[in-house]
């Protein structure tokens, strides 16, 4: 423990010679840019710089690799608050409510909540890694198949129930996401389902194009539906928004130690950021008081999932590093950095290599304080976008859009969907069907039925190992509560009431 | 070194990709935009490892004028990248890097496509199988573990492996033969995840390549019973407290008459002219020379055949050949052809 | 397609037609995904569940919904309400034509020209801005994204003759 604190100490007067700040502030705005232009993502970003770090020291490079890593992550928020396209998949929680308040002309209060919240969530993960790396390194490895799924299964239950729109719409819009997450490439059995034999749906509906069509150009079409205007156009931008909404933060304090907790958790479990984001959201808006608000515009409807995205992403790197398990592509480019640089990752590598290990976190620390204030002293330079007149923005943000879905395979096909996802989209809207369960289902659907099938072929068909010990046993309790939730508070309601009015009359 | 490294820093700012003006050899032909490696398979395994490798030596030691780009393109178990590259015919500037799914992919999924659509370019290497198993069981050789697996009735053991209908399945098919009890096979994505599952005690065995699971065995988790291969490793070096890859016995020698090997190797799309073919070659005989390379051969305890030409097709079509049988014994080939 | 009906917006397609359309059309797709999980087989194989049993109770779940949908869209009164009206309808035409258009030339002129006509037009056409401006913004965005793309990040996109004749 002593030890650990002198070798951070060191690790930092590694990070804070001159040419590491210099890399780091490099790493942050390039991983802006990456985050903010949809297509290039963490993990292009990360894989097209990494061998121009070769020449350099391994902790240098990682340096460097990591702030782009970090500064995506900021980014990435941005244009899920500004134009509604989450660029990875643990944004599209944000644009629930960040991009109503962007609409209302409180951008700059949404990106500045957004970027705090990202910067918490990923310091408390940091401070967990620095105090309890080994023993969370041996938690990971208690997650097989069932307890994988038992993680879902929560994430999943803890969303669904939430909207307000008919029922069986609801459950229409999640089992259409599911469908078009099982086209392509069965895992399981390496056959190819619900494809028809088009070769262009080899690959299946990836997330990303259907997220872009759905709520990037269907927003798009309503936005021209009702005129020709941005409705966030007076959008302050000005720094003082950054105190202003600095000012009303303290008060969510418990929302942001819960986020931080389902983040790191999720994080170290190999569920990983996205279910964490859909998580936390979930929860936040079934405990807070204002949680019929949420949806349209409710400040703690970002804390909640940016805080978890980004505790759970900046956790996610700890089995990276023990393990050698990436938890996002983001993290398997970099594990792939570690290779090239002879580093090996696995559990030797803390006791091998601790002025890496110790360098790294330590640029953990302060990547991220550099990364918020590269991003919030921009606040304004972003929210002004907003101002820029519709019919210059709308075709650019096509173009973009359009390009994002193309990087994803690198398939003009993929263009093609993107466009159809967006009139889709738009009729679902209208038609009062609710995007977010298809979207969730889209991006978790698969992974669920792979875990959930490993479990059941693991045990040959037997039900129980969703029960078989404390773990999943806890998780999928948790998961039936939450499912049942409306329906247990109901019950007490009713318990308390009957308790209540039975009193008089004895 | 400080100074160095500012100027460094903001060069990598600056000019991210910028072409090197460092002079090469005259070739009969030269990349004259960047060139595209297509790995048909996801970020962070072993075929992409190697590809982003690649690009980094090739960067690292101006073995290009033109930057080297890498795309991964897994839709369909990689038939995306396949199929990419057979339909972009005469293109000089793409290069394919394959792993056993260039045969089981349109053998198990009908897609269609077959290596002959391709121009073979180059074998780098081949990777070798390890039976790996947890080191608190009380396995301490492949015999004890087909022991134990004969005497307990079918489907008790469980092997962890990646993708189905694919190498590590086929391994566990030939295994099953060889023991005469069926295993429980239960796939990951990617051979990372497979070890930590066996780490993790999720699985019984798994049949990892010596890149995935080389950590775990240092830090004394994981235990290697034998390699799939007619000889045994060349990497003398003590890898594990005294331990080299060269202690691993062979699976034949243990009585598991199993042998595979994995092609990584490079193809280029068809119609692509000869001195495309001749260029690439020259450049992968320069990124085998590098230290680099050299370290990445050893910490994979690769088999480093390199093979170009009619050798090579020859080589593939073999393996094909080889495929073609164990995937039809298995029952793994598509019903519809 | 009036000026009056424009300006009024009153008239368009019903609301209901167009919800009953939405759900007829999942129900569709909720049918399809079932077809091809019976093509793959539904049942209990070797590699355990196969792989159409998990589509093929959601493709039954789609469809059952949609039926629930559509019933309860034709038990509730009818409140004529309209979907949008034509002038509200022909301003989403305006973008997904043009769009649709510059989705189906990318593969042949590449994602930068078409880009560019894309900005241009749509400036000129919806944005009443004069050539003057919005040429030189429809030849400048695709630049930056060329300079952004290709030569830092070294992401190649689809490229058309012009690129070839400039010797990309």
């Amino acid at each position: 423990m002593f030890d650990d604190i002198g070798n951070l100490m060191h690790g930092f007067s590694v990070v804070m010679q001159p040419h590491n700040i210099v890399l780091m502030v490099v790493g942050i705005v390039l991983g802006v840019i990456v985050g903010v232009l949809p297509g290039l993502g963490g993990a292009n970003g990360v894989a097209i710089l990494l061998p121009l770090t070769f020449s350099m020291s391994p902790t240098s490079a990682i340096i460097m690799l990591s702030c782009i890593y970090w500064g995506a992550l900021f980014g990435g928020a941005i244009t899920s608050i500004l134009f509604n396209i989450p660029g990875e998949p643990w944004s599209v929680a944000t644009t629930f409510d960040g991009y109503p308040m962007a609409q209302q002309g409180r951008a700059g209060e949404a990106l500045t909540a957004a970027f705090t919240s990202s910067f918490v969530g990923a310091l408390f993960a940091v401070i967990m890694i620095t105090l309890v790396a080994p023993l969370v390194a041996s938690f990971a490895l208690r997650f097989g198949p069932a307890e994988i799924f038992s993680v879902y299964f929560l994430a999943f239950c803890s969303f669904v129930g939430l909207s307000k729109e008919p029922p069986f719409k609801t459950v229409a819009s999640m089992m259409i996401g599911f469908a078009l997450g099982a086209v392509g490439l069965d895992q399981m059995t390496g056959q190819l389902r619900l494809t028809f034999g088009f070769e262009t749906l080899l690959g299946g509906f990836d997330f990303l194009i259907a997220v872009i069509g759905l709520f990037g150009i269907g927003e798009i079409l309503l936005t021209m539906e009702e005129g020709l205007s941005f409705r966030g156009k007076s959008a302050k931008i000005d720094l003082k928004i950054v105190v202003q909404t600095w000012k009303q933060l303290p008060r969510y304090w418990m929302l942001s130690l819960r986020s931080c907790l389902i983040g790191c958790w999720m994080g170290i479990s190999p569920a990983g950021a996205t279910p964490a984001s859909f998580m936390s959201y979930g929860i936040a808006k079934r405990i807070s008081k204002r949680g019929h608000n949420f949806g349209k515009g409710e400040i703690e409807g970002v804390i909640a999932p940016e805080t978890a995205a980004h505790a759970a992403g900046t956790a996610a790197l700890l089995p990276m590093l023990a393990l050698g398990v990436p938890g996002s592509p983001t993290a398997a480019v970099l594990l792939g950095g570690l290779l090239i640089w002879g580093l090996q990752p696995g559990p030797l590598l803390f006791v091998e290599q601790t002025e890496f290990v110790w360098g790294l976190i330590a640029s953990m620390y302060m990547g991220n304080i550099v990364g918020l204030i590269v991003v919030l002293t921009c606040v304004p330079l972003f929210a002004a976008i907003l101002r820029i007149p519709f019919s210059v923005i709308a075709p650019i943000i096509l173009v973009l859009c359009a390009i994002g879905a193309y990087t994803v395979n690198n398939n003009t096909f993929d263009v093609v969907m993107m466009l159809v996802f967006g009139v889709v989209g738009y009729f679902m809207k209208k038609a009062n069907y609710p995007l977010a369960p298809m979207v969730l289902a889209i991006v978790l659907g698969d992974k669920a039925e792979e875990s959930f099938r490993q479990s059941l072929l693991g045990s040959q068909g037997n039900l129980g190992v969703f029960f078989s010990n404390w773990l999943v046993g806890t998780v999928m309790t948790l998961g039936l509560i939450a499912l049942f939730w409306p329906i247990i508070q109901n019950g007490l309601a009713r318990v308390r009431g009957s308790i209540g009015s039975a009193r008089p009359v004895q | 070194m400080s100074v160095t490294s500012k100027i460094l820093s903001f060069g990598v700012a600056a000019c991210v990709g910028a072409a090197f003006a460092v002079s090469a050899p005259a070739h009969a032909w030269e990349p004259t935009h960047p060139v595209e490696i297509i790995v048909p398979a996801g970020t962070g395994g072993g075929a992409d490892q190697m590809a982003r490798t690649m690009q980094g030596i090739i960067t690292k030691h101006n073995l290009s004028k033109q930057p080297v780009v890498v795309i991964n393109k897994s839709g369909g178990a990689g038939g995306e990248g396949f199929l990419d590259v057979k339909n972009a015919k005469g293109n000089d500037h793409k290069l394919i890097i394959t792993l056993s799914n260039l045969f089981t992919t349109p053998m198990a999924t009908g897609i269609p496509f077959n290596w002959k659509d391709m121009t073979p370019v180059a074998m780098m290497a081949l990777d070798e199988f390890i039976l790996w198993v947890n080191a608190e069981k009380p396995y301490k050789t492949a015999k004890d573990y087909v022991d134990a697996i004969k005497a307990a009735p079918d489907n008790t053991f469980k092997m962890g492996g990646t993708g189905s209908k694919q190498e590590d399945q086929i391994i566990t098919v030939a295994l099953q033969k060889a023991t005469g009890k069926k295993m429980i096979y239960i796939p990951q994505a990617g051979g990372g995840a497979v070890a930590v599952q066996l780490v993790g005690n999720h699985v019984d065995s798994t049949v990892n390549n010596p890149i995935e699971a080389v950590a775990h065995w240092r830090a004394g988790k994981l235990t290697p019973l034998c390699v799939f291969d007619s000889k045994k490793l060349d990497y003398t070096d003590k890898i594990a407290g005294d331990k080299s890859w060269n202690d691993i016995p062979t699976c034949k020698s243990a009585g598991l008459d199993v042998e595979y090997l994995m092609l990584r190797g490079f193809f280029m799309p068809p119609g692509v002219s000869k001195d495309a073919v001749a260029y690439y070659v020259d450049m992968f005989k320069k990124v085998r020379e590098t230290p680099e390379w050299k370290k990445l051969m050893s910490d994979g305890a690769f088999n480093q055949t390199f093979m170009v030409g009619d050798e090579y097709a020859k080589w593939v079509a073999n393996a094909e050949k080889l495929h073609e049988g164990l995937m039809k014994e298995a029952g793994f080939l598509a019903k519809s052809n | 397609m009036s000026e009056s009906a424009h300006e009024t917006g009153g008239t368009g397609p019903s609301h209901r037609s167009v919800e009953a359309g939405v759900a007829v059309a999942a129900g569709i797709l909720g049918a399809i995904t079932v077809i091809g999980s019976l093509r793959v087989g539904i049942g209990w194989g070797d590699e355990g569940p196969k792989a159409g049993f998990f589509p093929f109770y959601i493709g039954l779940i789609i469809v059952f919904s949609s039926v629930v949908n559509l019933v309860q869209l034709f038990a509730a009164a009818n409140n004529n309400a309209v979907f949008a009206s034509w002038g509200q309808i022909h301003k989403v035409l305006s973008v997904v034509v043009p769009t649709a258009i510059y989705v189906a030339i990318i593969p042949y002129s590449g994602i930068y020209v078409a880009s560019a006509l894309l900005i241009g037009l749509f400036m000129i056409w919806l944005g009443k801005y004069r050539a003057i401006v919005a040429v030189p913004t429809a030849i400048a965005v695709p630049i930056f994204f060329f300079v952004t793309f290709e030569r830092w990040f070294l992401v190649p996109l689809p490229k058309g003759p012009l690129e070839k004749l400039l010797g990309f």
